[in-house]
C-alpha cells in the first residue's frame, strides 16, 4: 500500500525498467505467490478452489482481448469463437492423437492464433464499428463450421470428452489438482503479458491505438503489427479454451457462443482497457459476480419470491447487473477498476500529506 | 560525433517533374528539387501552395501521380511510409501527432521502434536479446533526453505537456530513428519567441553536431532566411523560384506572390 518512490536509487537502466522497480513491490509480489500457490490449496476447500481455477481460466481469456482491444484498439466481438477453435484442436488431438497437454495448449493457442490472423486481414480496411461487425460475423460463422462438420465436432452433441491432463505419471482428476495446473499457465500468461507490452511489439500496439497515421510515420508496418495483436490475443484465447476444456472435462461449443465474447469484453471495460492489472481485476470482477448474486439472492431472495422462481430470477438479474455495470463504468470510470486501483496507490502515495 | 555539416556534399534527395492532383485540385504541379547532403533546405510559399503535400509525397503519405523521388540510390515515389521511414527518414508534423497516452520515454523508443529487431517470443520472454536491446536503445534515448532538455519529463505522458514542449518531444522522436533526411512541417509554428529561438537552435544543432540533412516548412520568414541553405518557393502548387535566401529574396515572383502584383497595387 505504501508505494513510495523516495529513497531509492536506480543506477542502471535495468533497474529502471525493471516490471517492479521499487522492493514494495517485489515483495507484495512475492506474497500474493505465496497466498495462491501455497496458502489457498492449503486452506481452501475443492468449491473454492474451483472458483480460483475459472478465474485464472478468464484472466488468460480477458489478457488476451485485452492485448487487442486495450492496446491495440482493434475491437472484437468474436473472442469465443477463436477459444473454441483452441478447445476442439486441443480436444481433438488428445483425444484422436493421444497427446498431452503440453502440446495440445500451444498447439490449441497457435491454431486460434492462425484463425484469429485470418479475422484480423479485414482490420486495415475497416476500423471501429465496421470491424465489430467482422469479427461478430466470424463468432458466428466459426460456430457454425465447428457445429456442422463432425471430424471437428465430433458428432452430433457437438461436444467431445477431454481427457484428464496428465502431469508425469499424475492425472489431474480433481480441482484441487488442477489447481495448480491452471494457476501455472495464468501466471505465466500474465509475465508474458506484462513483458509483451512494455517491450518493442506492445509499443507498436499502443502506437497504433494512439496515433495510426504516426506509427506508420515512424516505420511501423501498420496492417502487420494488426495481424501479431490479433494472432497473440488469439493464441491467449486459444489457450484460454484449451485451459476450460481440460476444466470442464468436456469440448462444447455452447460454452463459447456469443454472451461469452460479450462476458470477455465486459472484464476487459470493467477491469481496465489497456491494463494487465485491469484485465486481471475484470476477470475476477465478472467471474465472482454470479456468484455473489446467486448467494445473495438466495439468502434474501425468497423474502420476494418463492423458492421455485429464485433460480429464474438469478439468471435474469445476472444479466441486469452486468448491463447496468458496464454503463456505469463506461460513465463514472472509463478506465476501470485499474484505474480505481491507481488511484487508492497515489492517494497512499502522499498520505497523510497529499500536497 | 563529427561535424559533417555544410552544404556542398551530394545530392541525398532528387525530386524530378513530380505532380500530384486531387480531383480537380492540382496540388503539386511539376515540381523539381534537390537537397544536397548536409543543408537545411526550406520550402516556403503562401497557404495551400503544396508545401505540406511536397511533404508527404516524400514521406509516403502521398505518391506522386507522374515525375519521381529519389533518396539516395532509391527510388521512393511508390514506397510505403514505413518503408521509407527504415530507408532513414523521420518526420514531424504541421498538428502534432504525439502518442498521447506514452510517456515521453516511450514516445522516443517508438522513434527507434525501426532500428529495434525483438520479435513476438523473445518480447514474451524478455529475457537475453531482447532486454539488451532495451537497455541498448534506452541509453540512445536518453541522449536525446538530455539534448533537448527534457530530463525532467521522461516519464510524463506527453498528453499533460505544454504545446512547446509537445513540439520538442515529436522533434525528439524524430531524431530517435537517427535519420538521413528529417523533415519538419512547420516545426515553430503557433509558439513563442522564445519557444521557437529554442526550437531553432536545436534544429541548427541537429543539423551541425550530427550533420543531418533537414527539409523544413515554416512561415516565419525571418527564421528562414537566417537558418536555410536553399529555399524553395512553391505558390498554387508550382515551384515559382529556387536559391539561397538572398537571391529568392530577391526575386520579384517571389515578391509578387507574396506582396500582390504591382498592377493591382496601381489598381487599388
Amino acid at each position: 500500500m505504501f508505494h513510495r518512490e523516495s529513497g531509492y536509487f536506480k543506477t542502471t537502466y535495468q533497474a529502471d525498467m525493471a516490471l517492479y522497480p521499487l522492493p514494495i513491490g517485489r515483495y507484495a509480489i512475492i506474497a500474493v505467490g505465496v497466498v495462491f500457490f501455497i496458502l489457498c490449496p492449503f486452506f481452501l476447500g475443492e468449491y473454492y478452489l474451483s472458483i480460483i481455477n475459472l478465474v485464472a481460466i478468464a484472466v488468460v481469456g480477458a489478457l488476451g482481448l485485452n492485448i487487442l482491444v486495450g492496446y491495440t484498439n482493434q475491437i472484437s466481438i468474436g473472442h469465443a469463437a477463436f477459444m473454441s477453435v483452441g478447445a476442439y484442436t486441443a480436444a481433438n488431438l488428445a483425444t484422436k492423437l493421444d497427446l498431452p497437454f503440453w502440446i495440445t495448449l500451444p498447439a490449441g493457442g497457435a491454431m486460434a492464433a492462425l484463425i484469429g490472423m485470418l479475422v484480423g486481414i479485414p482490420s486495415l480496411r475497416i476500423k471501429g464499428l465496421y470491424l465489430a461487425i467482422a469479427t461478430l460475423a466470424a463468432q458466428f460463422i466459426i460456430e457454425w463450421i465447428i457445429n456442422h462438420t463432425p471430424t471437428i465436432s465430433g458428432g452430433v452433441a457437438a461436444s467431445i470428452e477431454m481427457p484428464r491432463p496428465v502431469f508425469f505419471g499424475i492425472e489431474l482428476a480433481n480441482q484441487a489438482e488442477l489447481y495448480y495446473f491452471l494457476i501455472v499457465i495464468a501466471a505465466i500468461a500474465i509475465v508474458g503479458a506484462l513483458n509483451l507490452v512494455r517491450s518493442r511489439i506492445g509499443r507498436s500496439f499502443i502506437a497504433i491505438r494512439d496515433q495510426e497515421i504516426a506509427a506508420e510515420i515512424i516505420g511501423i508496418n501498420v496492417f502487420k503489427t494488426k495481424l501479431i495483436a490479433f494472432g497473440i490475443s488469439s493464441f491467449y484465447a486459444g489457450v484460454c479454451g484449451v485451459m476450460y476444456t481440460y476444466y470442464l472435462g468436456v469440448a462444447n461449443y455452447e460454452n463459447f457462443q456469443l454472451i461469452t465474447s460479450i462476458d470477455y469484453l465486459a472484464m476487459v471495460i470493467i477491469g481496465g482497457l489497456g491494463s494487465v492489472l485491469g484485465s486481471i481485476f475484470g476477470a475476477i470482477f465478472i467471474t465472482m459476480l454470479p456468484i455473489a448474486i446467486r448467494l445473495i439472492m438466495e439468502s434474501v431472495g425468497t423474502i420476494f419470491v418463492d423458492d421455485a422462481a429464485l433460480a429464474q430470477v438469478i439468471a435474469q438479474f445476472r444479466l441486469i447487473i452486468f448491463g447496468g455495470l458496464i454503463i456505469v463504468f463506461l460513465i463514472v470510470e472509463p478506465d476501470g477498476l485499474a484505474k480505481l486501483w491507481q488511484n487508492i496507490r497515489n492517494y497512499f502515495r502522499f498520505w497523510p500529506f497529499s500536497y | 560525433m563529427t561535424n559533417t555539416a555544410g552544404p556542398g556534399g551530394g545530392i541525398k534527395l532528387t525530386i524530378e517533374g513530380a505532380s500530384k492532383n486531387f480531383g480537380g485540385v492540382r496540388a503539386v504541379v511539376d515540381v523539381g528539387a534537390e537537397i544536397r547532403e548536409g543543408e537545411i533546405f526550406a520550402i516556403i510559399g503562401p497557404n495551400g501552395a503544396g508545401k505540406t503535400t511536397m511533404l508527404n509525397m516524400i514521406s509516403g503519405f502521398y505518391h506522386p501521380d507522374e515525375g519521381s523521388i529519389n533518396f539516395e540510390d532509391h527510388d521512393i515515389s511508390h514506397m510505403g511510409p514505413s518503408e521509407i521511414a527504415a530507408l532513414g527518414i523521420a518526420r514531424t508534423f504541421q498538428n502534432i501527432a504525439l502518442f498521447r497516452g506514452l510517456t515521453v520515454l516511450d514516445n522516443l523508443m517508438l522513434g527507434r521502434n525501426v532500428l529495434m529487431k525483438t520479435g513476438v517470443l523473445s518480447a514474451f520472454m524478455y529475457w537475453g536479446a531482447a532486454r539488451r536491446e532495451e537497455v541498448e536503445h534506452r541509453e540512445k534515448c536518453e541522449d536525446i533526453i538530455d539534448f533537448l532538455k527534457l530530463t525532467d519529463l521522461r516519464k510524463t505522458p506527453t498528453g499533460a505537456l505544454a504545446y512547446g514542449l509537445q513540439k520538442r518531444v515529436e522533434l525528439g522522436r524524430a531524431l530517435a530513428a537517427e535519420p538521413q533526411l528529417l523533415l519538419l512541417d512547420e516545426p515553430m509554428a503557433g509558439m513563442n519567441q522564445e519557444e521557437k529561438e529554442d526550437m531553432v537552435r536545436y534544429v541548427l544543432d541537429v543539423n551541425q553536431e550530427w550533420g543531418t540533412t533537414i527539409a523544413l516548412i515554416e512561415h516565419d520568414m525571418g527564421v528562414v532566411m537566417d537558418i536555410s541553405d536553399h529555399v524553395m518557393v512553391m505558390d498554387m502548387g508550382e515551384k515559382i523560384s529556387q536559391g539561397t535566401p538572398d537571391e529568392v529574396r530577391a526575386d520579384p515572383k517571389v515578391i509578387e506572390a507574396y506582396l500582390g502584383t504591382t498592377d493591382n497595387k496601381e489598381v487599388a
